[in-house]
């Protein structure tokens, strides 16, 4: 408690004095600011996943499960009857709020990936499509269908279930990975730090044996180790948040291609989210660095 | 050496229990200490008292454990049987930070000196004031007092390896003194120098136990043991095995 205590007073005021007592170790120091840059870089992606699956989640979960639509399969000549059958029975449908009929050119749009802009729709026996905003408390699904079943025989209610629960499900899975990714980049992270400092503290065994001589306690050995390699992560890690940042801006925007791969990134305040990276390397290196200190120091005694 | 005398470097306050050393406490005092290693027992029975202001002589063939015995008296080394006793503590009822004050009042000069070689000289000898926080509080004009006492002052800025043997031993002796510590301990402090800079180290330590200090230094030179009985009083403590036999006698 001690040690941490003046470690932090250290890390805060800092030490010139303290920092020179322990050698540089130049590329120690490179490595472990490239290690804490890397790591911060891929947690940047690994944030943006964990957020845009969570977005994902919620849209799939939430906006489109107050949508639902209703296929009116009938021939040409009926279809336009049995279509305003089925929007009279919604307008009486407790729970939606709205209900219309996509047009021609809707319809037309839909198919035009798989038969090309010139198709001719009404001359095909392509079901007319009804799509249907439900209000805040949802419409009874079931009473709806037998509704339809009785008074228009060719439509078929789809309240998109069947294919939302497996996506909600994949789109929460893949923010769980989101989020184990970060823990295992933070892990990874204390691991290289804790490597890397005993490597140092080992390295300088005689160095630590000669401020042991002259008085040092064991706190104020430590904190020139601590401050010295939080500081190192700290830097990285900003580095290395910065470039993810970058790299995410640099990404193709949603309205270039659409889908989720294009989702993937920031939006709003989530931009802010990534900067906390740097403090969070920061606080593990000096933790990794406190233990790893504390560690050697004592078999060292 | 005024800020030695007039104790400026005195620390204000003393850590944890404050120790003050009076005229009939014992600085260091063993009390049948024993000390094994790797299944050897290198020291055995040690019982022993340094009383402040003293002069001794720890003496001995090599390998007799006179290294040991120094490393027992600031806390390097604990006893596996008996008792060490510094400034009135127990040395095994304390905490590492505690030994850590003990050294501040304790300065050790070893044989082979032991500095930090990136650091240049001046600063090696005020190590002992930046690991206690309190450079900035003294400054740097007993340090600069201290370079010229040890006749290092034009040597303030050079690296610990481009000092010869003598400059690196009277080096250690500044940092060992620079906190003003009740007790002095040198490992062969002549080990590696002339005849004529062993008499200057000589000097250096007399003057000190002129001041008050307690010093003991390990030898197995006779010479430099008979130079000194010549200017002060001291007392030559004999290790032989693992024993020392000829405590209190004169040579």
């Amino acid at each position: 408690m001690k040690m941490l205590r003046i470690a932090l007073a250290s890390l805060w005021n800092g030490d010139r004095q303290a920092d020179r007592v322990v050698p540089p170790s130049g590329f120690t120091a490179q490595l472990t600011l490239f290690a804490a840059a890397t790591m911060a870089f891929l947690a940047v992606f690994a944030l943006a996943l964990s957020l845009a699956s969570g977005r994902l989640a919620h849209i799939w979960g939430q906006e489109l499960a107050r949508t639902a639509t209703i296929r009116v399969v009938a021939p040409i000549d009926q279809r336009s009857a049995q279509t305003d059958a089925a929007l009279r029975i919604l307008e009486t449908t407790k729970g939606v709020a709205t209900a219309r009929a996509l047009t021609d050119e809707e319809q037309q749009s839909l198919l035009a990936p798989w038969f090309g802009p010139e198709l001719a729709i009404d001359a095909l026996p392509v079901p007319r499509l009804i799509e249907i905003i439900e209000e805040d408390d949802g419409m009874d699904a079931d009473g709806l269908r037998l509704r339809l079943a009785a008074e228009v025989p060719g439509a078929v209610l789809d309240n998109h279930s069947r294919w939302r629960a497996p996506l909600v499900k994949a789109a929460s899975r893949l923010k769980l990975l989101g989020w184990v990714s970060m823990t295992l980049i933070i892990a990874t992270l204390a691991a290289m730090v804790t490597l890397a400092a005993n490597a140092a503290l080992s390295a300088n065994a005689q160095v630590i044996a000669v401020l042991r001589l002259v008085g040092a306690t064991d706190s104020y050995i430590a904190q020139a180790f601590i401050r010295r390699f939080t500081l190192r992560a700290l830097t990285g890690a900003a580095a290395g948040t910065g470039l993810g940042l970058l790299a995410i801006l640099l990404l193709p925007s949603t309205a270039d291609a659409g889908g989720f791969l294009t989702g993937l990134g920031f939006q709003g305040w989530h931009w802010i989210v990534p900067l906390v990276i740097p403090f969070l390397s920061g606080g593990v290196a000096f933790v990794a660095t406190g233990a790893a200190a504390r560690r050697t120091l004592k078999d060292l005694a | 050496m005024q800020c030695l005398r007039r104790g400026a470097l005195k620390p204000k306050r003393c850590w944890g229990t404050t120790v003050q050393t009076k005229r009939d406490m014992r600085v260091i005092e063993f009390e049948n200490v024993a000390y094994s290693y790797g299944g050897g027992e290198l020291l055995s029975d040690i019982s022993v008292k340094l009383a402040p202001g003293s002069f001794h002589f720890l003496t001995g063939p090599s390998g007799s454990g006179k290294t040991t015995l120094m490393k027992l008296c600031y806390g390097a080394l604990l006893p596996t049987a008996g008792h060490v006793s510094l400034f009135g503590k127990d040395v095994r009822t304390m905490e590492r930070d505690d030994i850590a004050m003990i050294r501040r009042r304790v300065g050790v000069v070893h044989q082979d000196c032991q500095f930090l070689n990136h650091l240049p000289v001046a600063e090696n000898i005020g190590l002992p004031l930046t690991v206690s926080g309190r450079h900035a509080e003294t400054g740097g004009e007993d340090l600069q007092e201290l370079l010229s006492w040890v006749g290092l002052s034009s040597r303030a800025d050079a690296l610990p390896p481009e000092l010869s043997g003598g400059e690196r031993q009277r080096a250690a002796l500044a940092r060992a003194v620079i906190m003003s510590p009740d007790v002095v301990l040198a490992d062969e402090p002549t080990g590696n120098v002339d005849w004529e800079m062993s008499q200057r180290l000589l000097r250096l330590l007399v003057e000190l136990n002129r001041m008050g200090k307690t010093v003991l230094i390990a030898t197995h030179d006779l010479g430099l043991i008979r130079a000194t009985k010549a200017q002060v009083q001291a007392r030559v403590l004999r290790i032989a095995n693992r024993r020392i036999q000829l405590a209190g006698a004169d040579l």
